[in-house]
């Protein structure tokens, strides 16, 4: 088993898939002759040229356009987000056409893209390159959502995204990039909408993915400390959404908490929440808890932004206070 | 062209009876630069079309009937009844789609002729747009993408001089709008479009000029709806006077005129519209009497099989 950083499991993902389908291509600000604004691209352009590893000028919703056109007639792009930030000028190109495209042709034009890129809060980074986006894009339906914590996730996760025949929003977290984690050698992928139980326990479920499963990784340890067995639900991707693997945990600890790096209105939580009370109802001992950043844009001031960002302590402090 | 017209007016008479639903945007008065246009292409070229798609379907070869049961909301229909009037696609015919987004087309033409000249394949994309899409981001990145890569695809803007209900004088700080090529170091032209043939041998110009691998061009193509901007537009915002003039202008009486210049017979040409006019009616039929998409459709095509 090798060990690899978050941002070098995502490379060799790529280089492997491009070896293999010469359909694939590498579109985005900065992924050729920069080598990546954060490396994930590094060395691709000496070895896949300059036809597959293309830079972009700064165009998000051009270059968005050119990969849905593109993935309309055969090709397999990934096109790098520098940020996910800067997906928003090009958040019509991915919802109005891509997301719908195989949908409003009845069944014609299959999309296989993924939207990929550095995502998350964190950093200091202030109000406009600090924002978590996946809640919006697993709104709507056509989109794939993967939010990759580990670096054999994201190894996987990644492969599966570029075989998928649909458009796939994957938010790699930028906070996690050098990151160091086991990656088998052998190659292999993870299914889309599969989860993974990534720590067991009985007395509560934190329900997470990307970053913010280092949150809950840590606020478990803290909480082992005094007795309290915390279970980690991963679920890897929002859509599709492991729902099962959050039921049957639910159902051994009775109490569930949901751990996100986005804001709390109308972020994804709160659909896990629903469905939560929906499905496992009967099971639940306490209302459905939720740590997330905090209902204000990001601030650039050091105290502010600890303050407005989750972290282990505040989930710790609820499920100390769920099991009262 | 008379099989467009006679296509729209019966789309029109359906959508006044409540056959056909949301929005309606006819082409009625801009037939020529539809068929012009796609006149100038090879099968293994590309179409990208707007919300105002049903000319260029037709003009393209589509067959009528799926057209109408499209409009109808039928299983029958090109995009199976999931598209509506703004989104016909036929993937064998390449047959891009109709895109109700304006101007956010114009980049995935770019990225369709991307594509092409990726596999090395020498197929030419073009893309309708009004001068409307030529003020949205997508217009200018995309024809700056198309520009860098020197991409096989024709941009034509269909100029009718109305975005909806604002003038083109209180939209472009410059009128022409094909001059905005010279900031993408880009071919351009500019044509009157009630003329069809002047029309195709323009654009074949700047399709030949793409497929040889010299770059994009922006052609302009000044032209005029006859209608409001769709069917529930009485289009206030133009005199009566306006209207007439370029009435007289009709592209179809032009055609017409032409032809029997060059020695048709009027006799001819109009049991030619009556043909047309029969495959139109059998058109309204077959939407009218297609059943509507089964329910289990509704999950149908949100995602694509697994590959």
């Amino acid at each position: 088993m090798a060990i690899l950083t978050y941002r070098e499991a995502l490379n060799r993902a790529m280089v492997e898939e491009m070896e293999k389908d010469p359909l694939i291509y590498l579109m985005g600000e900065e992924v050729g002759h920069y080598q990546g604004a954060y490396k994930v691209s590094q060395g691709m352009l000496s070895k896949f040229g300059e036809d597959r590893v293309i830079d972009t000028p700064i165009s998000e919703n051009g270059f968005a356009g050119i990969g849905v056109g593109s993935a309309m007639v055969g090709l397999r792009p990934i096109i790098e987000f520098m940020t996910w930030n800067f997906s928003l000028v090009a958040i019509d190109q991915i919802i109005n056409s891509a997301a719908k495209m195989n949908y409003m042709s009845g069944g014609q034009f299959p999309m296989p893209i993924v939207f990929r890129g550095a995502g998350g809060v964190g950093g200091r980074l202030g109000a406009q390159h600090s924002q978590a986006f996946e809640s919006w894009y697993a709104h709507c339906p056509g989109l794939k959502v993967v939010c990759p914590a580990t670096p054999k996730d994201a190894y996987g996760l990644l492969k599966s995204s570029i075989r998928d025949n649909n458009p796939t929003i994957f938010i790699e977290s930028e906070v996690l990039y050098g990151s160091k984690g086991e990656v088998p050698e052998q190659e292999y992928t993870i299914p889309l909408g599969l989860g993974e139980i990534k720590r067991k326990g009985t007395d509560i479920t934190l329900v997470t993915w990307s970053r913010a499963l280092v949150f809950a990784e840590e606020a478990a340890a803290l909480l082992e400390q005094e007795g309290i067995s915390v279970e980690i639900v991963d679920l890897r991707s929002l859509r599709p959404l492991d729902e099962n693997l959050i039921y049957e945990s639910v159902k051994k600890t009775n109490r569930a908490v949901v751990v996100e790096e986005g804001w709390p209105v109308a972020g994804f939580g709160a659909q896990i929440a629903y469905l939560i009370q929906k499905n496992a109802f009967a099971y639940l001992d306490h209302p459905v808890e939720r740590v997330t950043q905090m209902d204000v844009p990001m601030s650039y001031a050091a105290n502010l932004e600890r303050m407005s960002l989750p972290n282990a302590t505040r989930v710790a402090d609820t499920i100390r206070e769920m099991l009262q | 062209m008379v099989l467009i017209r006679k296509f729209e007016e019966a789309a029109a008479k359906a959508y006044s009876v409540g056959k056909i639903g949301g929005f309606l945007h006819l082409y009625i008065g801009q037939e020529a630069v539809g068929v012009g246009s796609i006149a100038s292409l090879t099968p293994k070229d590309y179409i990208v079309s707007t919300y105002r798609d049903h000319g260029h379907a037709l003009a393209r070869g589509l067959h009528p009937k799926p057209l109408m049961a499209e409009l109808f909301g039928k299983g029958t229909g090109i995009s199976k009844g999931n598209g509506g009037s703004m989104h016909f696609f036929d993937r064998n015919a390449h047959f891009m789609g109709g895109h109700g987004i304006v101007g956010g087309h114009i980049s995935l033409a770019a990225g369709i002729a991307f594509a092409s000249k990726f596999k090395k394949e020498d197929s030419v994309t073009i893309c309708f747009f009004g001068e409307g899409a030529a003020n949205i981001g997508s217009f200018h990145e995309g024809l700056n993408l198309a520009a860098i890569w020197k991409l096989p695809v024709v941009f034509i803007c269909e100029n009718n001089h109305y975005a909806m209900g604002t003038p083109e004088y209180r939209a472009l700080a410059v009128k022409d709008v094909s001059v905005r090529a010279y900031a993408y170091d880009m071919a351009r032209d500019h044509i009157e479009g009630d003329e069809v043939r002047k029309v195709r041998d323009h654009v074949k110009v700047a399709v030949e000029r793409a497929r040889r691998g010299e770059g994009p061009t922006l052609i302009e193509v000044s032209t005029y709806r006859f209608r409001g901007h769709s069917m529930s537009d009485p289009a206030k915002y133009r005199t009566k006077e306006e209207l007439e003039a370029y009435k007289k202008k009709d592209p179809l009486m032009r055609a017409r005129h032409e032809l029997e210049l060059g020695g048709i017979k009027t006799e001819e040409l109009d049991k030619l519209d009556l043909e047309i006019q029969t495959q139109i009616d059998e058109a309204y039929e077959y939407a009218e009497t297609s059943p509507e998409p089964p329910l289990s459709q509704l999950h149908k095509y949100v995602y694509a099989e697994d590959k």
